[in-house]
């Protein structure tokens, strides 16, 4: 399925841009891996013995696979809300870095901020990553309802895979949650692979990657943040010293 | 209605522990965000911290597996990936085959490890 032209007439209406947002969920094999990963999350929650519509609540408001599984477990092994509220927390520093960098393709000299209230909220490492690819297809002033849709959609999708998944929970193989959790690293690994334009993105995923390692050595308990940091800025550092060469 | 939601404490608990501790990190993203410009050289840096600090939540999960896939021996949990990306460059970057690869890998190592 391919986007209208970005002349197209067809991009006119904001429900249209919504309705293309959406279908879009079907142009993606992320979506696929949403499914699965959300599959995991519905079965862990029953597993750990919380109601079916306070998973579903948590895949509605947090929106972050990451996040919900590490909310899940600590609270399901009896950790406190304030060691889960911490643990969530250092787990969704990622998030900042990614709505800044995604919000300046969506937004035109007229967008206010509560305009991009909703969209924000929709910003994990999927739409993040799908953003960076469709959003140059939309027309600027349409690309808010267009990521309005697309949001829409997966979370629709992964309401549904909460349900399937909390429901057949006592029938999912033991094997089969293994290769689920695998799915998480396993996609963000090649999603954002693929979202590498610039020598600074891949150095920035290679020293990430390696640095990790290394930092966690040291339990500081922000271990993520210090080597993402660091690794972000040296391939940054990387980045401007060629360009300041070619200057 | 009270079967399906559970109890209001858990509810509570979901907002203040999943939800706000969550959100606050996009909220904050939103208000420094939105008055950046796209050409903005600041976006270069911004962009390569949110990609690193990715690596580091893979890098942690295959270090520190959770749940079932502690079960997973380290060189398999590893190798499924590194297949899974040897893949995914072979096939221009299909992240579909990649993904795939990589969980034909585990399930099979799995499964002959019995």
């Amino acid at each position: 399925m391919a986007l209208p032209p970005l002349d197209s007439p067809q991009w006119k209406s904001p429900i249209r841009a919504f309705a293309w947002g959406v279908s879009s969920v079907a142009s993606t094999v992320l979506t696929l891996v949403l499914f699965a990963t959300y599959l995991g999350i519905g079965a862990l929650a029953h597993d750990s013995h919380f109601s079916l519509g306070w998973v579903l609540g948590s895949t509605l408001l947090v929106w972050a696979g990451p996040a919900q599984i590490i909310l899940i477990s600590t609270l399901g092994s009896g950790a406190t809300a304030v060691q889960a509220a911490i643990a969530v927390t250092v787990s969704a520093i990622r998030l900042f870095p990614m709505v800044v960098s995604v919000l300046p393709l969506m937004k035109t000299p007229k967008t206010g901020r509560r305009h991009l209230v909703l969209a924000t909220h929709f910003i994990a490492v999927t739409l993040w990553v799908e953003c960076y690819r469709l959003l140059p297809k939309v027309p600027r002033e349409r690309r808010i309802a267009f990521t309005h849709g697309l949001g829409c959609g997966l979370v629709t999708v992964c309401m549904v895979a909460t349900t399937f998944g909390y429901v057949l929970a006592a029938k999912l193989p033991p094997l089969f949650a293994a290769a689920i959790l695998l799915l998480t690293p396993l996609a963000f690994l090649l999603s954002t692979a693929r979202n590498c334009k610039q020598i600074s993105d891949v150095l920035a995923l290679v020293l990430g990657l390696s640095l990790f390692p290394l930092v966690s050595m040291l339990h500081t308990g922000v271990d993520i943040l210090i080597s993402g940091i660091s690794a972000g800025s040296i391939a940054y550092g990387v980045h401007w010293w060629r360009e300041r060469g070619r200057a | 209605m009270n079967e399906f939601f559970g109890s209001p404490h858990a509810l509570l608990v979901l907002v203040l522990a999943g939800f706000v501790p969550n959100e606050i990190w996009r909220m904050a993203g939103l208000w420094f965000g939105a008055g950046v410009d796209e050409g903005s050289e600041v976006l270069v840096w911004v962009r390569a911290v949110a990609t690193a600090i990715l690596a580091g939540v893979i890098a942690q999960i295959l270090m520190q597996p959770p749940g079932a896939l502690a079960g997973v021996p380290d060189w398999l949990r590893y190798g499924a990936v590194a297949a899974g990306f040897a893949v995914f460059m072979l096939t221009r970057r299909s992240i579909f085959a990649g993904v795939v690869s990589g969980e034909i890998i585990l399930l099979a190592g799995k499964w002959w490890l019995g």
